[in-house]
């Protein structure tokens, strides 16, 4: 028997695990959370197909926010950091051709936006988002400064761990995800309301990324793991086949 | 001890925040550091069939539009073929996308999309889906992105045997899901997060 391609319908979400749409701590979830039931039914081929992004959309530094929005012999601010990991599948598989976008604040938890509203600096080097496409195992790669933790409107003073936000495309659009990568040892993670809204000690672990000493860059830059899981398909030997066979 | 399953768990999703348009649209936020953004067109040449313009608002449930959510679509092209590597019916147009992405309006909210009339593709157990175009929204708020489908109002006898449009139990609310043509010729498809027009949103 040859091993078995997962090709079925894409594993349902566990919506025990995955956070709930309304979530009160999360002010902005109150009146942006749907109330009805959502309707539940198997992926189809729309949810199982996707877009293919080519290596040829990715210049030479998009997975390099210190240096691709820097002058030229300049570089952006802040700890440098590498940071590296996998995107799996629920069946623990590799997922190749993954687009990974990412956006961060600074190193002093600004961002380079116009409705951004917090007095920390803007670096002129520092442009705040990058991309890269996996590779054939799974893996990805992007270097950066570590960001600042910041201040933002919720209660009257909650602060974001430092994190960098991730958005993941998968083979299937049924696997379409965003998160975000948090830092081990940043205190603000328990006092977040948006972290907050994970249901679990070990759903909260699984945004958590680890200084990777393995992967450091000596005298240049420290290093922190971080995989991703997207859906996973089911497996389909006995789907399908008429009765007898 | 009794084994154990090892499947992974899905990492658990965190919102997209008020600046994901930084990250999936950067040159709309100013940072020019791409060629462009991705899924802005998904035409890259004459595509067959019929060409459509699509707009809507993403509404909270006070009815504020949303000028913080990022849109994506996904579609087959007009002989219901995808441009995926996990299209195994055959070749679909070579020169439309089927994917776009959009910001919205800086100041409306409102996205549009330039794409084409979807074709039928098949349920899982071989009978025809309405032709329709799958949305995933994501926002500052949200915090697991929401699936929902454009359907097409002028598509009556195909939405009368979806095998979808017809399991839903509360008929009433199939009209959310409609995309109806507008005066200017552009089909109309509002998103509503809450509120008695809500958008019926998929678990898929
Ligand atoms: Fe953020």
């Amino acid at each position: 028997m040859s091993p078995i391609k997962p090709t079925g319908g894409f594993i349902p979400r566990d919506r025990n695990w995955q956070p709930d749409a309304l979530t009160p701590p999360y002010k902005t979830s109150v009146k942006r959370s749907p109330q009805a039931a959502l309707l539940s039914f198997p992926t189809t081929l729309s949810e199982e197909t996707s877009p293919v992004f080519g290596h040829n959309i990715l210049g030479e530094l998009d997975n390099d926010l210190i240096l691709n929005y820097a002058k030229p012999g300049e570089s952006a601010i802040g700890p440098r950091i590498i940071v590296h990991g996998r995107v799996l599948d629920e069946n623990g598989r590799g997922v190749p051709g993954a687009l990974v976008e990412f956006w961060q604040a600074n190193a002093g938890g600004r961002y380079r936006h116009k409705k951004e509203a917090y007095q920390a600096a803007l670096d002129p080097n520092f442009g705040g988002c990058g991309r890269t496409i996996t590779a054939e195992d799974g893996s990805y790669e992007f270097r950066t400064i570590q960001p600042g933790p910041y201040p933002w409107p919720n209660g009257m003073n909650d602060w974001r761990p430092a994190h960098i936000h991730f958005s993941v495309f998968g083979h299937g659009f049924a696997q379409r995800l965003i998160t975000q990568m948090y830092f081990d040892g940043d205190p603000h993670i328990k006092l977040c309301p948006i972290v907050g809204v994970l249901k679990s000690q070990e759903a909260v672990d699984a945004l958590t990324a680890l200084l990777d000493m393995n992967r450091t860059v000596p005298m240049d830059s420290r290093a922190y793991k971080f995989d991703m899981v997207l859906r996973g398909r089911r497996q389909t030997y006995f789907e399908n086949r008429k009765e007898g066979l | 001890m009794t084994q154990r399953l090892d499947y992974l768990k899905e990492s658990p999703s965190q919102t997209a925040g008020p600046y994901v348009h930084i990250g999936c649209t950067p040159n709309f936020t100013g940072i020019e550091i791409y060629g462009g953004d991705l899924g802005t067109s998904m035409k890259t040449g004459p595509v067959k069939g019929e060409e459509i313009t699509i707009k809507g608002v993403v509404y909270d449930g006070t009815g504020t539009p949303l000028r913080d959510a990022m849109i994506e679509i996904w579609q087959p092209d007009a002989a219901g073929l995808f441009a995926s590597a996990n299209e195994t019916r055959g070749q679909a147009d070579p020169n439309f996308t089927g994917w776009g992405r959009s910001p919205g309006d800086m100041n409306t909210g409102e996205f549009t999309f330039e794409t084409v009339k979807p074709g039928a593709v098949p349920f899982p157990d071989g009978r025809m889906q309405a032709p329709h175009i799958t949305v995933w929204i994501v926002a500052r708020g949200i915090n697991l992105g929401l699936h929902t489908r454009i359907y097409f109002a002028d598509e009556t006898e195909a939405n009368a045997a979806d095998p979808i449009l017809t399991r839903i139990e509360h008929q009433n609310r199939i009209p959310t899901l409609l995309a109806e043509k507008s005066a200017d010729g552009s089909y109309r498809f509002d998103i509503h997060l809450q509120g008695p027009k809500e958008t019926i949103f998929f678990d898929i």
